[in-house]
């Protein structure tokens, strides 16, 4: 684990508070998927609180097929310059060198992601190595666990990217949801078999069950396509969304946009999300997830 | 003001509000979060967090918080504000948005992201005037510094410049309203929120 100062006079760069710090300020916000500057300006109008820069949809990365990988450098740096808030972009599960690149780059935030075609079925990176912090996703509290074990500073439910479904958004979350208040009820003799069938540190579930919460921030993703999706998410305990295909595969991007961040905020005010949902022209057209075959399943990757 | 605890708001629009709440009940100050005008016409005092002050400029402006919050500012209520929060409360910005707005009432000119991007973002003991004891643990992420202040304006902290002799400024107070650059929200060590609640308790 990295240290923390107590009494430093000489500043520290790269502290597990400081990474994860920086995920405790994107809370109540709106991440947004963009792959131009243009995209990007359209994001930080609308009031997202960071972009992240890839260079597909994931809607257009099941289309396309392929493999996945990270995003041309000129255009992460592109989007870097275009926008004045923090710039996320992803690496494939694994691939460290992707990371590597990544936090040469400057980018803000690395997403570990399994919208990119992982390059290591058996590891993770390594995000403990890294100044850069790091988000992960996660469809349940022991992949979250082993994730944060590994470094990561923030937690995304995985939910099933490029769909504009927001079932499986909702299944993984209410799972993270309902195992940690499951700890909570255990005394300390169960705490152990706990980690042991969560296959997680045990030190992360005692603290977890402490907590009532992960020790990092917990957000979305993974379907969201309309305000009321984005707070049903918050209702169901994100702290925050990212939308991926939703916005730019819409009708009317920036009013989509624009309406996402403002229910998410109001995320408990009917009347707010249902102002923030009128008129906005089409929603992306969504895929309907018990007709995705298992290996076009990207929740399943990452493990 | 009441001998009693004080109502402190925390403006929860967008940001690490959580945090806030917490460390003002640990310092004794009744804390609730603030996201409407009504709201805010309930609270004695107000902290505006840290998050991404575009975001949370445009939310203040879109759901009419801006204005209410000029008028109370004006009329003396405290505001302590951290990063994003501190931004909100200058006169000036430097390197923001072309339309970004802000609530201001400290007479200063605060650059965004001045100590650069996430990879820079560190944290580090800081000296903060009218605190007793050790240090407070600064933590900056992408947090702006003060880089001008009137004559009215009480400079608490300054950090030694990586890259020169001359300091920047990261706490200052006027009247009523204080800023940090750094978030004492994320370190457990609350003697920063104390303070503001005994500002408030004297207001």
């Amino acid at each position: 684990m990295s240290t923390t100062p107590i009494t430093a006079d000489q500043p520290q760069i790269g502290t597990a508070r400081v990474k994860r710090g920086m995920a405790e300020q994107l809370k109540g916000g709106v991440i947004m998927d963009v792959v131009n500057a243009e995209q990007a300006k359209i994001a930080e109008d609308a009031g997202a609180v960071a972009v992240m820069a890839l260079e597909r949809v994931p809607a257009d990365i099941r289309k396309d097929g392929g493999v996945a990988r990270m995003s041309d450098p000129n255009m992460i740096e592109e989007i870097i310059a275009a926008v004045s808030i923090p710039v996320m972009a992803k690496s494939r599960i694994g691939h460290f060198v992707e990371a590597q690149v990544l936090q040469s780059l400057g980018v803000d935030y690395i997403d570990e992601s399994e919208v990119l075609t992982p390059a290591d079925e058996v590891n993770h990176s390594d995000k403990w190595a890294f100044t850069t912090p790091f988000v992960c996703g996660a469809t349940n509290l022991g992949e979250a666990l082993r994730r944060i074990a590994e470094g990561a500073a923030m937690i995304r439910s995985k939910g099933e990217a490029g769909t504009g479904n927001v079932v499986e958004a909702v299944r993984h979350l209410r799972q993270i949801k309902n195992e940690i208040a499951k700890l909570r009820g255990f005394d300390n003799n169960e705490l152990y078999a706990a980690a042991k069938e969560l296959r997680a540190p045990y030190e992360l579930v005692k603290e977890v069950a402490e907590l009532g919460k992960l020790p990092v921030v917990l957000f979305s993703a993974g379907g969201v396509a309309t305000p009321a999706d984005a707070a049903l998410m918050r209702q169901l305990g994100a702290e925050g969304v990212f939308v991926g295909s939703g916005i730019f595969k819409s009708g009317d991007p920036a009013k989509r946009a624009a309406a996402i961040v403002k229910a998410t905020t109001f995320f408990d005010d009917p009347k707010i999300i249902a102002d923030a949902s009128r008129n906005l022209g089409e929603a992306m057209v969504g895929i309907n997830c018990d007709t995705l075959p298992e290996t076009e399943r990207y929740a399943n990757r990452g493990w | 003001m009441s001998s009693s605890n004080p109502v402190i708001g925390v403006l929860a629009l967008q940001g690490d509000v959580r945090e806030h709440l917490v460390a003002l009940a640990a310092a004794d100050a009744i804390a609730r979060p603030v996201r409407r005008a009504e709201e805010l016409a309930e609270v004695d005092a107000l902290v505006i967090p840290g998050g991404e002050s575009t975001t949370m400029s445009k939310l203040a402006l879109l759901f009419g918080v801006m204005d209410p919050l000029r008028e109370r500012v004006a009329a003396g209520m405290p505001v302590y504000g951290t990063c994003a929060g501190m931004i909100m409360l200058a006169d000036k910005i430097l390197d923001g948005r072309d339309d970004q707005e802000t609530v201001g009432g400290i007479d200063m000119t605060v650059r965004r992201n001045a100590f650069g991007r996430q990879n820079e973002s560190f944290e580090s003991g800081i000296d903060f005037a009218g605190l007793a004891g050790e240090p407070v643990q600064g933590v900056f992420i992408r947090a702006p510094w003060v880089e001008a202040v009137g004559a009215g304006v009480e400079v608490l902290a300054e950090l030694p410049a990586a890259d020169g002799p001359e300091s920047r400024i990261v706490a200052v107070r006027q009247g009523n309203l204080l800023a940090t650059s750094f978030h004492p929200e994320l370190t457990g060590d609350h003697r920063v929120h104390e303070y503001f609640v005994r500002m408030v308790e004297s207001a």
